[in-house]
């Protein structure tokens, strides 16, 4: 019996301390809440400079925040995609991020008033170079190329990255972008749903090509020692993708949310970004990126689409990836 | 007093049933709410749906066929290592998806062990990619289920029956026509109707070796609706033509299905004297071994491929590890209370309200989990915060993800229980708690023990409906895994998978191995 009051006790004590402490809900995606990505040392940094509790909230971002409409209990919502803010901007929950963007280290100018980036990266088809010697240099050139690699993508029907694929190839080939898509077509291995199938079936071997990002290859440099993934680029340019924060207007903590809004764009948050999620940095100089990162090599255009585009493009070039490779 | 026990455990079954129903068509009926009604299928929609049920089929009928002569073999031989055979062989129904994919590419893919043995051989590798592999992949997850589940058919006719079969001279074909085949009459159309179901929600399995997008089925449509669309009345609509797809294949298989009672005996080891022949032992060698082949040797790659970082897993995974081990407690517990109450019902019912519950107690299999989750997420919402309520939502939806499997191990126990001592328990007086410490416990043992092994087994690796309610402080194993996945680290996941593999199977084993102590009474 002592025990339990004991016990009682402390947890009212508990209670009552966190009370006292600003709690800063931030929706973001699952990998965030693991071990391995970023958000266990965001967490840590800004909680050092904000006396307040930060929480992530991990999952599907847009069911949860469509789900939730103006019940939505976020103060922030980090990790939103490029390619699918139209439908977020829509629902009206967002709030002006109120940062200076004219000095990110982006390769496109930033002007959107609501949606701060805070990574972003080159998409791409990752090789062995071990086994690919001669790699494609071009679009053209992976497409009509007479070598039987096989390559696994992923379907832009259940993921982000298979999206941004549709995407590039439409930006690069436009109204003949189901006629590359044929021509594709025998070397692609397989589809699959998601990104992490695809790439484990390219480290396994069952696979000459992955399609993931140029800085993949990053990971496998500095976490493994392991020199021998390069990613092809593409004198057409590269479809890049950035990951976005948006500010929750209703937010009961808005200086809290503002402090962490300019926080994202210091080079505390950003430093976080290549190892935490293997990507670049929305905003740091490029000196002080990893070594590995400064050496990885970099298309000579980046491609993408607006939020309308996207949104207008989606559909009809999903029609023409299902009829030239649903065959 | 037995009419009060019988009314009681009525009152149990369909209270249990009405919560089955509340998950499935509830949550269903709540995303539909939420979404003002049904959208409307075009016409590429018809296509996944056609797609779904005839692969999902062919799975089934494949799995089932080749199971029958396994679970034949695997009942009337006595071999060393058998029991430890038939525990691992349920490995492969509770990989992840991403595992099993890759240890099956491992065996049968591009650069795969098979292709390598052809390639030496001089001949042309195979492609795994195409409406084979969904099948392929389909029969090495659900042979060793639908084995076990017969096994358990064969199991059940008592050591007696073969016993005088022996003594009246009869041949191995007499013992199939007349213990044998009425046994299978009534537990394959079930097994089948399991089966099949699990077929139907699978994408991940049927787009990766279905080789593209001609190989969609209804629950991408339905990812797709979540996630890119959020057209939750398509969603809406998808889920019911799952739960109709459900409705149906449930209604077919109950008319073709012939309910027999092979009676009971002592539980007595069972031996067969017919099947002593040598054509005889080597055909059921050869079931064996080249079932076990097939089954073993992805199964092997995964293990090879994790077991070097096993024991340099980081902490974290091992706490994953733990609270997996304890939600998977909780819902075990769980599945078994729902399971036997509705079996019980089942049994006491008379036969069109049994089947009725019988029924309901599929429909989890066909509910798609992301359906299940928006559903609970619109339901609870409103009223408490889902992320805090994580861990008891996971618990409750993989015990109702788990009970038509439970179901399958229970029901035909509980009827031959009923048509073997209902009689005699209701002369003697015995009910409630009484009946079931003497009665029912004692001679469902073996039933509730797999039964609660395979609902075990199958919470430990089930992700559930963590999309919308995953709470990163309490991480579960698959979580922890799919997050290492997403994170490059293929090698640490491969470990983790071994892992998981490992404690499904000792979850597996514990629960049966209690079922079948002191089985020789």
């Amino acid at each position: 019996m002592k025990h339990l009051t004991l016990a009682a006790g402390l947890m009212l004590g508990a209670t009552s301390a966190l009370a006292e402490t600003p709690v800063l809900t931030v929706y973001a995606p699952d990998y965030f809440g693991s071990e391995w990505g970023p958000g266990p040392a965001i967490e840590t940094a800004f909680e050092a400079e904000c006396a307040c509790d930060l929480q992530f909230v991990t999952g599907d971002l847009m069911p949860r925040i469509m789900l939730e409409g103006s019940r939505i209990k976020a103060d922030a919502v980090i990790g939103l995609n490029t390619d699918v803010t139209k439908q977020a901007r829509e629902t009206g929950l967002f709030a002006p991020h109120g940062q200076d963007t004219r000095a990110l280290t982006m390769p496109i100018e930033w002007t959107d008033e609501i949606f701060m980036p805070f990574n972003w990266g080159y998409s791409g088809f990752v090789y062995d170079n071990t086994k690919i010697t001669n790699p494609p240099t071009s679009f053209d050139a992976l497409v009509n190329s007479d070598e039987d690699w096989k390559i696994v993508i992923q379907d832009p029907r259940s993921s982000f990255s298979g999206l941004a694929l549709l995407l590039w190839v439409k930006s690069v080939y436009g109204d003949d972008a189901q006629a590359a898509w044929e021509k594709l077509a025998p070397k692609i291995l397989t589809v699959t749903a998601g990104w992490s199938e695809a790439y484990g079936m390219f480290t396994d071997g069952e696979a000459d090509m992955v399609f993931s990002y140029t800085t993949s290859p990053a990971y496998h440099i500095m976490a493994e020692e392991d020199l021998t993934k390069s990613a092809a680029i593409f004198e057409e340019g590269h479809y890049m993708t950035a990951e976005l924060i948006g500010k929750i207007a209703s937010t009961d903590q808005p200086e809290l949310t503002d402090q962490f809004m300019s926080f994202i764009l210091t080079d505390a948050f950003q430093t976080i970004i290549p190892e935490g999620n293997w990507s670049y940095p929305a905003k740091l100089d490029f000196e002080k990126l990893p070594e590995t990162f400064q050496t990885l090599p970099t298309p000579p255009k980046a491609l993408l689409y607006s939020e309308e585009e996207a949104a207008a493009l989606r559909d009809p070039a999903l029609e023409e990836w299902l009829s030239a490779l649903g065959r | 007093m037995a009419v009060r026990t019988g009314t009681l455990s009525v009152w149990a079954g369909a209270a249990s049933a009405a919560l089955v129903l509340a998950l499935t068509l509830g949550t269903l009926g709540a995303v539909a709410w939420r979404a003002d009604g049904f959208g409307a299928l075009g016409p590429r929609d018809w296509g996944y749906v056609w797609f779904t049920v005839w692969q999902a089929a062919a799975s089934a009928a494949i799995s089932v066929a080749l199971a029958i002569p396994v679970a034949r073999a695997l009942a009337r031989r006595q071999f060393r290592g058998r029991s430890a055979l038939i525990t691992v062989l349920g490995a492969p129904f509770i990989l992840p998806t991403i595992v099993a994919i890759l240890g099956l590419l491992a065996v049968f893919g591009r650069t795969g062990i098979v292709s390598d043995i052809l390639s030496w051989a001089g001949l042309e590798p195979v492609s795994i990619y195409g409406i084979h592999g969904i099948l392929l992949a389909h029969v090495f997850f659900n042979l060793p289920f639908a084995t076990r589940l017969i096994l358990q058919g064969w199991l059940s006719i008592p050591a007696e029956r073969f016993r005088l079969a022996a003594s009246l001279g009869f041949s191995a074909i007499d013992v199939a026509r007349v213990l044998e085949r009425p046994m299978l009459r009534d537990v394959v159309p079930g097994v089948f109707l399991v089966i099949f179901l699990i077929c139907t929600t699978s994408f991940a399995v049927a787009l990766a070796l279905g080789g593209g997008p001609q190989a969609t089925t209804v629950e991408l449509a339905i990812y797709q609706a979540f996630r890119f669309d959020f057209n939750l009345s398509k969603a809406a609509l998808l889920g019911l033509v799952q739960v109709m797809i459900c409705v149906v294949a449930g209604a077919l298989v109950f008319k073709v299905r012939l309910p027999s009672t092979s009676g009971v005996g002592l539980d007595r080891v069972v031996r067969r004297w017919e099947a002593d022949g040598l054509v005889l032992r080597l055909q059921d060698a050869l079931c064996i071994g080249l079932a076990a082949l097939f089954l073993l040797g992805p199964l092997s790659m995964i293990v090879i491929e994790g077991i070097g970082g096993v024991f340099r897993l980081p902490g974290s995974i091992l706490e994953a590890a733990w609270n997996s081990i304890w939600v998977t407690a909780v819902s075990t517990i769980l599945c078994m209370v729902f399971a036997l109450s509705m079996a019980l019902a089942v049994s006491r019912l008379s036969s069109g309200a049994g089947a009725l519950v019988e029924g309901i107690g599929f429909l989890t299999i066909a509910a798609s989990p992301l359906v299940m989750g928006t559903g609970l997420f619109v339901m609870i919402f409103p009223f408490a915060d889902p992320t805090s309520l994580s861990l008891p939502i996971t618990a409750v939806v993989n015990a109702a993800m788990a009970l038509p499997f439970a179901l399958r191990a229970l029901v035909p126990a509980v009827r031959d229980l009923q048509a073997g001592y209902g009689k005699l328990s209701v002369s003697l007086g015995l009910s409630g708690f009484a009946w079931l410490r003497w009665v029912a416990v004692p001679r469902l043992r073996r039933a509730l023990g797999f039964g609660a092994g395979l609902a075990a087994a199958l919470s430990m690796g089930d992700l559930g409906v963590i999309a919308l309610f995953s709470n990163p402080e309490l991480e579960t194993l698959p979580l922890a895994l799919f997050r290492l996945m997403g994170a490059y680290r293929l090698d640490q996941a491969a470990s983790a998978a071994l892992l998981l593999v490992t404690l499904s199977l000792l979850a597996f084993w514990i629960c049966d191995r209690g079922g079948r102590v002191n089985v020789d009474v």
